[in-house]
C-alpha cells in the first residue's frame, strides 16, 4: 500500500502551497525588496537606496517607543487576557462545588455568563473602542460620572489625554474585548478532561487552588500555548491597531506625546500619511522579525511532556 | 527621483546595483526583479491623455467636448451638493462630456492605489483626515500646474484673468517653489478665537485686546462657574490657530516665516516664548475647562456649545461642524486673537485666514483641461455664492457675497477680514510639514504644554529639535517663504 504515497502527498498539497507561497511567502518577499528602495507609495518610480532605510529606522526614537510599546502589548494583554480567561473558564466548569448531583460543576448560572462573557466577541473593535473613547471622556464620559457620582469627584483623570495612563486605558479595551473568546476556548478544553481526574482529587480533599494548578492547568497546557500565542500576535498586530488608532488622537492617532504609538500604526502612519512606503515596510520587517520572535520564545518556554488521557 | 539619479552618477548604482544585492540576500531572483516592480508601480507606463478641443471664447482653455472627467470630492464638513451643482453647470456647457462624480472621505485608501498605479482622476478635493501629503505629491511632480486656469478669463467678467478674481494669499498657497500652481484652494477660512457673543454680553464683557484684559476676563467667566477656554485637546493642533497669529502679532511677520522656513532659533524668538506663556497661564490660572486634553474636536465644540467654556480656538468651518448642537440664539463669533499689550509690532485684528479644501490636478490626468475648466466654473460667481450659502463658508472667489445673507459666524469671519485689512498672516507649517506641526509640535509639544506637563521654555526646547530634525531630515521636502 505505500506506493505512490508521495505522488498522492504531493498532489494534494501542490495547489494549497502554491497558494500559500503566493499569498503568504511572496508578500514578505515584496515587503523586504520594498524596504530596501526609497518608494513614497504615491509614485509609480522609486530607486534602490540598500540598507539606508535600517540605518534610518536605528536612529529614530519614535519607532523605539513604537516597539517598546508593540513588546509591552505582547507580554501584557497574553499575560493579563489568558491568566484572567483561565480563572474565569476555571469557575464557570469546575469552581462550584456544594451542588447536588453531578461531583464537579460550575458556579451557579455559568452558562449565562458564558454568553455574556462572549457579548463583546461579536461587537466589531472599532464600535469597541468607539464606545470606550466615549466611556474615557474625561469632561462627561461614564467613567469619569460615575467617579463623581460614588462621590470620588477629586478623581477626575484625563484617561485617553494622559500619557501616563492612555496605554493602559487601551489595554484595558482589549482586555476587555478578548477574554470572552478564551473563557469559551479554555471552556471547550476543559470540558474534554475527564471527570474522574476531578472526583479523585475531590475525594483526596483537593482545594480548588491546588486542582487548578494540578490538574486543569496541565491537562489544558497545549490550549493555554495556543490561546497565548494567538493573543500575543492580535495584541502585535492589528487589533491593537485598531484600538490605539480610534481612541487616541483622532485619525492618525498614538496618543499624547506619542504615549500609545504601537509598530502597525507606525507603519499606517508612515505610508498613508508621509507617503514614506518604502520606510514604512522597513518597520513592517522589524515588526514580522518581532512577531516571530514572540512565536518562538512562547513556543520553547511553553514546551513540556505532552499529558496523555 | 533625486536619490536615483544621485546613485547611478556615482557608478553604476541603481538599478544593475539593486539586481547584484538583492541575489546577495538571496531573496530574491534576477528574473523576479522585472516583475516585482512592475508590481508595485503597476507599470508606470506613459498614460494616453484625451485630446485637446478646440479652443474657443466659450471654451478658453480647449476642453473636449466629448471626453469624460473623473471627479472625486473629499466629503466632508462642506458636503457634496455644491460640487454637484457645479458639475451640473459643467454639463450644461459641455453637453456631450459625461463627468464622473466620486464624494468619498477616505482620499488616500482610495486613491493612494491610483496614483500608484499611474491612472489617477482628474479633479481631486484633497481634504479632511486622509488628505494627502501635498509637500510630497509636489515633491514626487504628481501634480499639473495649474498657470493655464490662473490665465483663463473668468466666467463672469471675460476681460478679468481668474487669477485676479481670487482672495489674497489663494495663488501664493498654491505656489510650493517658485512660480508653478499646484493647487487651488476653494474654501477660504478665517482662523482665530471663537466664541458666543451671547454668553460674553452676559459677562457684561467686549472680547479683550490685551493679555490682561484677557485674563481679568477669565477670572471674571471662571467666577460665574464658566471655564474661560476649552480647546480640542486630542488634537492639541488646533490651539495655533489663535496662538500662531498671536506670535505673528507680538514679534512680526517675521517670526512666523522663519518658522516656516525651519530656520535653526526660530522658536526661540522672545515673542514665541512670550505667547507660550501667556497660553501656559491659562492653565496654572486653572482658567481652562476641566478634562480637556481628554477631549477631542467635536467634544470640546460640544462642551463650548452647551456654555461650559468662553474661548475655543478653531477655524471657520466650526459654524457648519457644530450646527447640531449650537442654540439658535448662540451668537456665534470670531475675533483675531488677543495680543499681549501696545508694544506688539502688529495691531489688533492681525488675522489668521487663508485657503482650505485644496483642489488637485495630477500630473497623470487623461483630461487636465477639463478639470480646469471645472474649476473655472466653481469659481464663478453663481457658483461661489451657492457654496457660501449653503455651507457657510467663504470661497476663494473674491467678494461674491453681495445680495446674500450671511450666518452669524461667517458675518463676524468677514467683519473680521475687513478689520484685518492687509494684516493677514498665513502660517504654512500645516500643508508644508504635516507630520511636524500635527503630531509633533501639535501633540507632543503644545499639548503636553496646555496640560501642564511641560512648562514652555522645555516645551520651545523640545519643538526646536522637531523642527531641527525636520530641517535636516532628507526624506521630507524642504520649503521656503518666497
Amino acid at each position: 500500500m505505500q506506493h505512490g504515497k508521495y505522488r498522492f502527498i504531493v498532489g494534494f498539497l501542490a495547489v494549497p502551497l502554491a497558494l500559500y507561497a503566493l499569498f503568504v511567502i511572496w508578500p514578505f518577499i515584496q515587503s523586504i525588496y520594498y524596504s530596501l528602495t526609497d518608494w513614497t507609495g504615491l509614485s509609480p518610480e522609486f530607486g534602490f537606496v540598500g540598507l539606508d532605510n535600517y540605518t534610518r529606522l536605528f536612529q529614530d526614537e519614535i519607532f523605539w517607543k513604537s516597539l517598546q510599546h508593540s513588546l509591552t502589548f505582547a507580554v501584557v494583554l497574553p499575560l493579563v487576557t489568558v491568566g484572567f480567561a483561565l480563572f474565569l473558564a476555571f469557575m464557570l466548569n469546575v469552581g462550584g462545588r456544594r451542588r447536588k448531583g453531578a461531583a464537579v460543576t460550575g458556579v451557579r448560572g455559568s452558562s449565562f455568563y458564558k454568553i455574556v462573557y462572549f457579548f463583546p466577541q461579536v461587537l466589531s473593535i472599532v464600535i469597541v473602542a468607539l464606545l470606550f473613547q466615549f466611556a474615557y471622556n474625561p469632561n462627561s464620559g461614564a467613567i469619569n460620572s460615575f467617579l463623581k457620582a460614588v462621590g470620588l469627584g477629586a478623581i477626575q483623570p484625563d484617561w485617553l489625554g494622559d500619557p501616563d495612563l492612555a496605554l493602559i486605558c487601551v489595554m484595558v479595551v482589549l482586555v476587555w474585548s478578548t477574554v470572552g473568546f478564551f473563557v469559551v476556548l479554555f471552556s471547550a478544553g476543559m470540558a474534554s478532561i475527564p471527570r474522574d481526574f476531578y472526583e479523585a482529587a475531590l475525594l483526596d480533599g483537593a482545594s480548588r487552588f491546588t486542582t487548578f494548578f494540578r490538574i486543569t492547568l496541565p491537562l489544558l497546557w497545549d490550549t493555554v500555548q495556543s490561546g497565548w500565542i494567538y493573543m500575543g500576535i492580535l495584541a502585535l498586530g492589528a487589533e491593537s491597531f485598531a484600538v490605539v488608532q480610534i481612541m487616541t488622537v483622532g485619525p492618525n492617532g498614538g496618543g499624547p506625546d506619542y504615549s500609545t504609538i504601537v509598530m502597525p500604526l507606525y507603519v499606517y502612519q508612515k505610508a498613508f500619511r508621509d507617503g514614506q512606503a518604502a520606510y514604512a515596510t522597513t518597520i513592517g520587517v522589524a515588526l514580522l522579525l518581532v512577531t516571530l520572535a514572540f512565536a518562538a520564545v512562547v513556543m520553547k518556554l511553553g514546551r513540556r511532556e505532552r499529558l496523555e488521557f | 527621483m533625486g536619490s536615483t539619479s544621485a546613485h547611478s552618477n556615482e557608478g553604476g548604482l541603481g538599478r544593475r546595483d539593486l539586481i547584484k544585492r538583492s541575489a546577495a540576500l538571496g531573496l530574491v531572483s534576477v528574473p523576479a526583479m522585472g516583475f516585482l516592480s512592475a508590481c508595485a508601480s503597476g507599470g508606470g507606463k506613459t498614460n494616453d491623455k484625451v485630446e485637446k478641443g478646440v479652443k474657443s471664447d466659450k471654451n478658453p482653455l480647449g476642453v473636449n467636448e466629448t471626453a469624460e472627467l473623473d471627479f472625486v470630492l473629499f466629503d466632508g464638513g462642506f458636503g457634496q451638493q455644491y460640487a454637484k451643482d457645479a458639475i451640473k453647470l459643467y454639463e450644461q456647457a459641455h453637453p456631450q462630456a459625461k463627468v464622473k462624480f466620486t464624494p468619498t472621505q477616505k482620499i488616500t485608501t482610495e486613491l493612494q492605489p491610483r496614483f500608484n498605479g499611474g491612472t489617477p482622476p482628474d479633479l481631486i478635493d484633497n481634504s479632511g483626515a486622509e488628505q494627502m501629503d501635498m509637500g510630497v505629491l509636489v515633491g514626487q511632480k504628481q501634480l499639473t500646474d495649474l498657470t493655464p486656469l490662473l490665465d483663463a478669463p473668468s466666467v463672469d467678467d471675460p476681460s478679468k484673468k481668474v487669477r485676479d478674481t481670487l482672495r489674497p494669499g489663494i495663488i501664493e498657497m498654491g505656489q510650493f517653489d517658485g512660480e508653478p500652481c499646484w493647487m487651488l484652494n476653494y474654501a477660504y477660512t478665517v482662523y482665530g478665537v471663537w466664541y458666543s457673543q451671547k454668553a460674553l454680553d452676559s459677562l457684561d464683557a467686549k472680547y479683550p485686546e490685551t493679555w490682561d484684559e484677557m485674563l481679568a476676563l477669565c477670572e471674571k467667566a471662571k467666577k460665574k462657574g464658566i471655564a474661560p477656554w476649552t480647546y480640542a485637546g486630542k488634537h492639541p493642533y488646533y490651539i495655533p490657530f489663535s496662538l500662531y497669529p498671536m506670535i505673528g502679532k507680538v514679534g512680526g511677520r517675521e517670526v512666523l516665516d522663519a518658522i516656516d522656513n525651519l530656520e535653526p532659533k526660530a522658536w526661540e524668538h522672545p515673542a514665541v516664548k512670550a505667547c507660550f506663556e501667556a497660553y501656559y497661564e491659562l492653565y496654572k490660572k486653572g482658567y481652562i475647562l476641566q478634562g480637556t486634553p481628554g477631549l477631542d474636536h467635536i467634544q470640546s465644540q460640544t462642551a463650548w456649545t452647551e456654555g461650559k467654556a468662553l474661548f475655543i480656538p478653531n477655524g471657520s468651518w466650526v459654524e457648519n461642524e457644530a450646527a447640531k448642537t449650537m442654540p439658535a440664539d448662540f451668537g456665534l463669533a470670531v475675533s483675531a486673537p488677543t495680543g499681549l499689550d501696545s508694544s506688539d509690532k502688529m495691531p489688533f485684528g492681525t488675522l489668521w485666514a487663508a485657503g482650505g479644501e485644496p483642489f488637485i490636478v495630477p500630473a497623470k490626468a487623461k483630461n487636465p483641461e477639463g478639470a480646469m475648466e471645472q474649476l473655472r466654473i466653481m469659481l464663478s460667481e453663481a457658483s461661489s455664492k451657492n457654496f457660501t450659502q449653503s455651507v457657510k463658508s467663504l470661497s476663494a472667489l473674491n467678494g461674491g457675497t453681495d445680495g446674500i445673507e450671511l450666518s452669524p459666524g461667517l458675518k463676524s469671519g468677514v467683519a473680521a477680514l475687513e478689520k484685518a485689512g492687509a494684516n493677514v498672516v498665513n502660517p504654512r507649517l500645516q500643508d508644508w510639514y504635516v507630520a511636524l506641526q500635527k503630531e509633533k509640535i501639535g501633540v507632543a509639544g503644545i499639548g503636553e504644554m496646555m496640560a501642564g506637563r511641560a512648562t514652555p521654555a522645555e516645551t520651545i526646547k523640545k519643538i526646536q529639535k522637531f523642527a531641527d530634525d525636520a530641517a535636516k531630515d532628507p526624506n521630507i521636502k524642504h520649503y521656503k517663504h518666497q
